[in-house]
């Protein structure tokens, strides 16, 4: 199928070259293309634009000179007998429309092909979405809250959902994927400009749905190899007061804990911690290392009272290492 | 049928007047009446998703919090397009207009099952009751598309507000097999098939996806009720569900619905272009038979809402391919309109303004469903403003904009009065600037990378929130003007003649506003687009049929 088309279809594109913007950087229509796949999915946009600019100029042109040639000058007169119908004519204008929706339908069909099939050799970065935040797992283990890749390399996204249904989206890639819980969905891109891009969650998801906004980072090869490594290591480099702080804000906790006092959907750390707490199903207990551990393993356990029992478990998603951070940086909230 | 009476006040008596008491009207029989239920109803509903609207774009004015909290926007967005949908466009042209007008068109005293009539009526106010009381209780957050497992766990009375649906279904499916049934069993001697007006072959395309594919609906939101009351694992992934069914169900009515929709505006379309052009329509079969391809397609293509689904890319490519055959006899109407201006004799009245609207809105509607339909431009314009902006353009600026035209067209028949014809042309003007302020910039949003459903916006999408909101305020001021000139219009108005546009179909044959029984005998069938044997009278500013009585085919 691609030789049958690419030299109709070469023609075409070179014809229209000077109507179309480079997918590298902004036009009206289109954000920052930094992505293999942009450039295509740009020139198929611009083409059906034209498309439609023409039919639309058509449509509109003749019904305005129509309705001004032909204007109702007094009430009483008359159209002048004419045909009510002409088969040539239907017929290409039958036939016209369905030569042009069969050329977008294959050139939209061949960028998706494009678009679904990754290279063997990509970097696998697992993807995580959970309401209202992302998470970037990398082959190491390595957790961050934004999506650092590698310039020029293929990345292969593995993604799930912890709750309910989200879409990775990213503009500037031209990428968009839903993330549905119970199954893996995959998508890939191949980043051709360094710098920083939004990534949105594009499948509504509640309250904070707006606000379930990543950043991809684009470096080369060698950046990126350092960030992660200098990343990775945090538990070795920092206080685990430090280090619980950066869990805080890269894995989840604080979409729902604020720290300034407010409480949200969950409690405010502020003062948390050793405070004396009253719980759903009646009594107390104090909020020590151990109830602030199982509340991050079993969430569900001991829900203290005025929240609704929606927090996710981080049973083998948080090490031991890692919550006792987490606890050390409540310490640090404590009045 | 002299043309003296056409001169008289409305006529003595009339189905408005011919009986009085509220249970006159909540248990008529009569289509007319049910008819005018239903607009008012409808009417209602378009005002509450209306001011909804205004809340949404009022919010989004600037980024961040304006006038109110995320999930209170939730709410809000979530109500104005199930009110929108459910309650407005989807009984909207079928019940209200289509009630009110197709018996009349077939010279026919009443619809075939007047029971069942009136039955759907009752169906869509209590379903239209237990939606609004769903507010009440509880307002729901889940997007009027309801995708689990987001809303078998949200908050809100998510099982009271898809009961409501349930129950409005049934009504849509009750007014459809009354059209199929009536349609073929009350079209009067000499009126075959290809001689009905072209609003009767949409009607009835448009009541075939009624009855075919609402059960689905019915279904499915019972499917919903189960797991969401009863834990029944259908859709949620933690009960050993597939969320990604739900919404092949959801839109394998959703889509078919979506030309439930648009199918009775290009039907009303046909009558305007026709009339106002007083030009017979060119090339009437192709007209007909694309509405019938196009309930056909309709049912092929609701995958097309899935292609970031997860759903195999086989299958989004069958979808793909099958989306563009429903863009082929919509683009074949369009043409057909046209022509038919073509040499014609065009009267610019408000029903004609709103007509060509609607072909400047409906060509961009439809050419923006290009992008869409072609797989990889879909993956990134998918669940973006430029969806919002592109199915706009179809439901509001095709099918609300043909309802306007035919509620002006049809006004003088159905109430008696003439509405002010220079206030009419304004607001429909105004209207129209302020549509395509409003959502063309949603198209530049869309394609940027603003997604749909956002409480809040980064802000580089600012400026193009502040116009869309302006415009979405002129609007207001739009449909303000022309509730008030349609309410003046039934103190005041002029009194209407039998027939001031100059229709050939049957219904401008029978007294203004009708009688009960709607015509005093069974008037005489004669071609719906052939205006010849009307002439204007300057005395009533209406047309009659020259020498008083038609011809018999």
């Amino acid at each position: 199928m691609s030789l049958l088309l690419s030299s109709p279809l070469a023609t075409v594109f070179g014809f229209l070259r000077p109507f179309l913007a480079q997918a590298t950087e902004d036009s009206f229509w289109m954000p920052v293309g930094a992505a293999s796949g942009a450039q295509g999915v740009d020139r198929l946009f611009y083409l059906i634009f034209w498309i439609s600019v023409v039919f639309f100029v058509l449509i509109v042109g003749l019904m305005s000179f129509f309705a001004v040639r032909y204007r109702r000058r007094r009430a009483d007169e008359r159209a002048p007998d004419s045909a009510s119908h002409n088969t040539a004519l239907e017929i290409t204008w039958t036939i016209v429309p369905v030569i042009i929706v069969v050329v977008i339908f294959v050139l939209g069909f061949r960028g998706f092909l494009d678009m679904v099939n990754p290279p063997s050799d990509a970097y696998e970065v697992l993807v995580t979405g959970q309401k209202w935040k992302w998470f970037f797992t990398y082959p190491n283990g390595y957790v961050d809250e934004d999506l650092h890749v590698p310039l020029d390399r293929p990345v292969r996204l593995v993604m799930t959902s912890e709750d309910v249904i989200h879409s990775l989206y990213v503009p500037a890639f031209r990428l968009k994927k839903d993330v549905v819980p119970g199954r893996y969905a995959k998508a890939w891109f191949r980043a051709t400009a360094a710098g920083e891009y939004e990534l949105f969650c594009a499948e509504y998801c509640g309250t904070s749905h707006s606000d379930m906004i990543a950043r991809v980072i684009v470096e080369p090869q060698a950046e990126f190899d350092a960030w992660l490594e200098a990343s990775s290591n945090f538990l070795e480099t920092l206080s685990p007061a430090e280090a619980g702080e950066r869990l805080y804000s890269v894995r989840g906790c604080k979409q729902c804990h604020r720290v300034d006092g407010q409480d949200d959907i969950g409690p405010t750390f502020k003062g948390l911690f050793g405070r004396e707490r009253v719980l759903q199903e009646g009594g107390t207990v104090t909020a020590d290392e151990n109830y602030l551990r199982e509340s991050i393993l079993d969430p569900q356990a001991r829900v203290v009272a005025g929240y609704d029992p929606v927090m996710p478990t981080y049973q083998g998603r948080l090490s031991d290492r890692e919550i006792t951070a987490l606890i050390e940086f409540l310490k640090t909230l404590a009045d | 049928m002299a043309a003296a009476t056409d001169a008289a006040a409305p006529a003595a008596e009339n189905y408005l007047n011919c009986s009085h008491g509220w249970r006159s009207w909540l248990f008529t029989l009569d289509h007319k009446r049910i008819g005018v239920m239903y607009l008012v109803s409808i009417l209602a509903a378009f005002l509450l998703g209306g001011v909804l609207a205004l809340l949404i774009r009022t919010e989004l004015i600037a980024p961040g919090r304006t006038i109110m909290g995320a999930d209170d926007y939730n709410k809000v967005f979530t109500l104005h397009g199930a009110i929108m949908i459910f309650l407005f466009i989807i009984p909207g042209i079928p019940a209200a207009l289509g009630n009110f007008v197709l018996p009349l068109q077939l010279g026919a005293k009443d619809v075939a099952l007047p029971r069942l009539n009136l039955a759907s009526y009752h169906l869509y106010l209590v379903g239209a009751l237990v939606c609004v009381a769903s507010i009440l209780l509880g307002a729901v957050d889940t997007g009027w598309t309801f995708y689990t497992p987001y809303s078998t766990t949200a908050s809100g009375s998510v099982a009271m507000i898809t009961l409501g649906v349930f129950i409005l279904g049934f009504s849509s499916v009750f007014t459809g097999l009354n059209f199929i049934v009536t349609v073929h069993k009350m079209r009067p001697a000499g009126m075959g098939w290809f001689d009905m007006p072209l609003l009767l072959w949409s009607l009835y395309a448009t009541a075939i996806i009624q009855v075919l594919a609402t059960p689905i609906l019915g279904i499915t939101v019972l499917l919903l009720f189960l797991e969401r009351v009863m834990g029944v694992g259908i859709f949620d992934p933690a009960l050993g569900g597939d969320p990604v069914l739900f919404q092949h169900f959801f839109w394998f009515y959703s889509h078919p619905a979506v030309y439930i929709m648009i199918l009775p505006a290009m039907g009303v379309i046909s009558e305007l272009i026709s009339v106002f052009s007083r030009k017979h329509i060119f090339g009437y079969r192709a007209i007909a038979y694309s509405s019938v391809a196009i309930a056909v397609f309709s049912f092929l293509v609701w995958g097309h809402h899935m292609f970031t689904s997860g759903q195999s890319p086989l299958m989004n490519v069958i979808f793909s391919a099958l989306t563009f055959s429903v863009s082929i006899p919509s683009a074949v109407k369009v043409f057909n309109w046209l022509a038919t201006m073509y040499k014609g004799s065009i009267r610019f009245d408000t029903p004609m303004v709103y007509a060509m609207m609607f072909l400047f809105l409906f060509g961009i509607g439809g050419l923006t469903g290009l992008f869409l339909g072609a797989l990889s431009t879909d993956i990134h314009l998918h669940d973006t403003y430029f969806v919002v902006a592109h199915f706009h353009y179809v439901m509001m600026g095709g099918t609300v904009i043909a309802f306007l035209g035919g509620l002006h067209y049809w006004w003088p028949k159905m109430f008696g009065r003439m509405y002010s014809e220079k206030w009419g042309r304004f607001a429909a003007i105004i209207i129209g600037v302020g549509f395509n302020v409003t959502f063309f910039t949603q198209f530049v949003l869309g394609s940027q990378g603003m997604p749909r459903r956002y409480y809040d916006y980064v802000d580089r999408f600012r400026d193009y929130h502040l116009i869309s909101t302006l415009g979405s305020y002129l609007m207001g001021v739009g449909f303000v003007i022309v509730a008030v000139y349609l309410l003046h219009s039934l103190y005041r108005g002029r009194p209407a003649p039998r027939n001031p546009w100059g229709g050939a179909s049957l219904e401008w044959e029978t007294d203004t506003p009708p009688i009960h029984h709607n015509f005093e005998r069974t008037p005489a069938v004669h071609d719906p687009y052939d205006f010849s044997g009307l002439t204007w009278d300057a005395e009533i500013r209406g047309y009659v049929r020259r020498g008083g009585e038609v011809t018999t085919r």
